[in-house]
């Protein structure tokens, strides 16, 4: 009895030793997973922007943006405010291009009062939002090159950027919060001197990309790094909403400057809407810069042709907006940004829904990031472009 | 033998010698490669000045740069492996100090006239790479351990082309030892023509920019920056260390840049040698006393000279990918360097 018990015992043992020693070969074969967390403080992610990867060695099997750290709740806070206030606290959205912020807002409050800003308001408008995407996207042309391991470029960035940036602080005051954008025009006039001083940046901003661009994009590591790198086909970024340059690196032919006819002074200069077909970052990153040239080109142009006028028009002391709803989009820097205003006809909107373009933009990060090593996640991010500010609003 | 280094001092007193030479031979490059590069052609370089209030025209700045590192809190991870990964720092920094060892600055300044030189310094270079790869474990941090995992992966597969790169300077000399590369190449001739002895980048350009990259690749300098790459690994195996650790880390990167400028520059530039035709020395025994204080400074030009290249580098490029950069290790530069050495060899056999 008790020998056979033991025999039953040891062949049991022997199972599952034998079992265990399966097991373990598995478990060893099977290499686990690795949860890394890009962020909230990291420095590609420029904010606080989290991205949990999963990953296996250096790939990643799933990735997913955590926003929100930064929410600071603009659209229930204009709901507090009166309509010129608004701009004080829009600015802060996409705080590189802050001026280019104000116009949509201010462009729908004007669409329900039914007035327009003189045509002196309208050019000096488009001049100050193409000098604020120069400023938001030559910072990124030089970011782009910190991303990826080159310290250089940032700094010239920086240098040029300064000159861009005293302009703006010329003609509104702000540096980085202008709040000069009134409804029914703007605050003042342009200052003595800007449009000589404006065309000698223009022609620094000039160099600046062809610096730019044999230093990083003729470089050979760059391309080796970008091309190919994070590819979003067409259909795929109109499914996910992209917009802006994003959006045209993979191929679509659309830019709300030019396909809206909005009280502004686009159609009156001459420029090209860029497009790439290759969709990767490179286009990404390609796009941008001829962006950055053509808007240098749109500046040029408006300055011989400012008409002269007030740049004020006639509105009452106190703004009451009447009821209604009206949806203003413009190209901003980043990409498409509209705000839905919903007025009751009291002093502040009754509510904004703000409609941003990184928090789009982002939204294909995702799909895109499946299957790429953990340096292109930062190649990726780096071109898709975003500020926090502008996703969390 | 001179005989004022040939003096009988007791074998304590030659040994307290060595290790003060040593340390100013490691820190002294150091110093002089973060100030005049690091700082100031950085800065030049991107548009800004620099380093401009300590000490005239900023040169005190490192001191008050160590003294700052000096005064932080020496923080270790909780859960750290707590003695890996304060030792790992010194692991990598003792790398340094045995490559210096071999180093000739003059015809009788040196630490050690060891036979098999070359082998050695090959050898102990790769110590730096366990300290990196253990301060990337201790660090319980995932950052940490992607960027110590690159830098194995990385400096192993760099060591083979610099191995491979020094063979054809190891086949002209026909010897190991430093000094006798240096003598071979400065009482060398071309073609008959002895006005400039033979430095070795003439006849081993291609060994000696190979080289040059596997020194980039072994510093993990930019473009192969990707063990600490700051944008995506927030600069990788170091990220975890403070204060003194740090410092220990960043003496260590900028002195190895030094000692592998100074080995680059014995091995194809003449080491501290002027072509011995303009003195009439023949051999080493030959050669006149005042070189040994002339050496090193020849020595330390030369050694400028190559940190700039690789500093230059350094600021202006982007960073490759991990799988592009042992591409390019394992199918450009091994097979280079590999008909690299079969050419030379035919040569020396052919004259």
């Amino acid at each position: 009895m008790t020998s056979t018990e033991s025999l039953i015992d040891r062949r049991q043992m022997a199972y599952i030793a034998a079992q265990a020693s399966d097991a373990r070969v598995n478990v060893e074969l099977e290499t686990e997973g690795m949860t890394l967390n890009i962020g909230p403080q990291h420095p590609a992610t420029h904010g606080t922007l989290r991205i949990i990867a999963r990953l296996d060695g250096e790939q990643v099997v799933w990735a997913e943006p955590s926003c929100g750290y930064m929410h600071r709740g603009y659209e229930k806070l204009t709901e507090v405010r009166t309509y010129p206030q608004v701009t004080a606290l829009i600015n802060r959205i996409d705080w590189l291009g802050s001026f280019a912020n104000e116009v949509p807002f201010i462009l729908a409050a004007e669409k329900l009062m039914e007035i327009e800003a003189p045509p002196r308001a309208q050019h000096i408008r488009t001049i100050l939002f193409e000098l604020s995407r120069i400023a938001n996207v030559s910072l990124f042309l030089g970011d782009l090159g910190v991303q990826l391991g080159a310290v250089t470029p940032v700094f010239m960035a920086f240098r040029d950027r300064e000159y861009v940036l005293n302009l703006i602080e010329a003609a509104t005051g702000g540096r980085f919060h202008p709040n000069f954008d009134r409804i029914g025009g703007l605050k003042d006039d342009l200052p003595a001197g800007f449009v000589d001083e404006t065309r000698v940046v223009m022609k620094k901003l000039r160099n600046f990309c062809d610096e730019i661009e044999n230093l990083l994009f003729g470089n050979e590591i760059f391309q080796s790094r970008t091309r190919g790198i994070g590819v979003i086909p067409k259909d795929v970024a109109l499914q996910y909403g992209l917009s802006g340059a994003n959006l045209r690196a993979s191929g679509v032919d659309w830019d709300l400057r030019r396909d809206q006819s909005l009280p502004m002074a686009w159609n009156k200069a001459d420029w090209k809407v860029w497009t790439h077909p290759d969709g990767d970052s490179f286009a990404r990153c390609w796009i941008r810069l001829q962006e950055v040239r053509e808007s240098t080109r749109i500046v040029d142009q408006l300055l011989d042709s400012i008409p002269s006028g007030p740049v004020m028009a006639k509105v009452p002391r106190i703004i009451k907006v009447p009821e209604g709803e009206a949806w203003v989009s413009t190209e901003n820097p980043l990409g498409e940004m509209g705000y839905y205003v919903v007025s009751k006809g009291d002093l502040g909107p009754f509510r904004t829904k703000i409609r941003s373009a990184s928090f789009n933009n982002i939204s294909v990060v995702p799909w895109v990031l499946k299957g790429v090593y953990v340096p292109d996640i930062i190649t990726i991010l780096a071109s898709l472009y975003f500020i926090l500010g502008d996703i969390d609003r | 033998m001179n005989a004022l280094l040939a003096a009988d001092l007791p074998y304590w007193a030659q040994s307290l010698l060595r290790v003060l030479g040593g340390i100013v031979a490691v820190l002294l490059p150091a110093g002089t490669i973060v100030y005049v590069f690091l700082f100031k052609m950085m800065s030049f370089m991107q548009s800004r000045l620099g380093p401009m209030e300590a000490g005239p025209y900023g040169s005190l700045q490192l001191v008050a740069e160590v003294g700052k590192w000096l005064q932080k809190e020496d923080i270790t991870p909780e859960r750290a492996d707590r003695f890996i990964f304060k030792i790992a720092p010194l692991v990598v920094l003792v790398s340094t100090f045995l490559l210096v060892a071999v180093v000739p600055f003059g015809p009788d300044a040196w630490f050690t006239n060891f036979e098999a030189g070359v082998f050695y310094m090959l050898a102990v270079s790769s110590v730096s790479v366990l300290g990196i790869l253990i301060a990337g474990w201790a660090s319980a941090n995932k950052y940490s351990l992607l960027g110590g995992l690159r830098a194995a992966g990385q400096l192993i597969a760099y060591e083979l082309p610099m191995v491979l790169a020094v063979v054809g300077v190891i086949i002209q000399a026909g010897t190991m030892n430093l000094q006798q590369i240096v003598v071979a190449q400065n009482a060398g001739s071309i073609f008959g023509w002895n006005g400039l002895g033979n430095p070795y980048i003439l006849t081993q350009f291609v060994g000696f920019i190979i080289f040059m990259i596997a020194v980039q690749a072994e510093l993990t300098q930019t473009p192969f920056d990707m063990p600490i790459a700051e944008s995506e690994l927030v600069s990788g195996y170091m990220t975890e260390y403070s204060g003194f650790r740090f410092l220990t880390f960043f003496i260590a990167e900028f002195a190895t840049a030094g000692v592998f400028a100074l080995i680059a520059s014995v091995l194809f530039l003449g080491g501290w040698g002027i072509p011995f035709a303009w003195f009439d020395w023949s051999t080493i025994d030959s050669v006149d006393d005042w070189m040994n204080v002339v050496g090193p400074l020849i020595m330390v030009t030369k050694m400028m000279l190559l940190a700039f290249i690789i500093m230059w580098v350094r600021f202006s490029y982007p960073r490759f990918r991990e799988d592009q950069l042992q591409r390019f290790a394992w199918k450009v530069l091994v097979p280079v360097s590999l008909v690299n050495i079969m050419v030379t060899a035919i040569l020396k056999v052919a004259f």
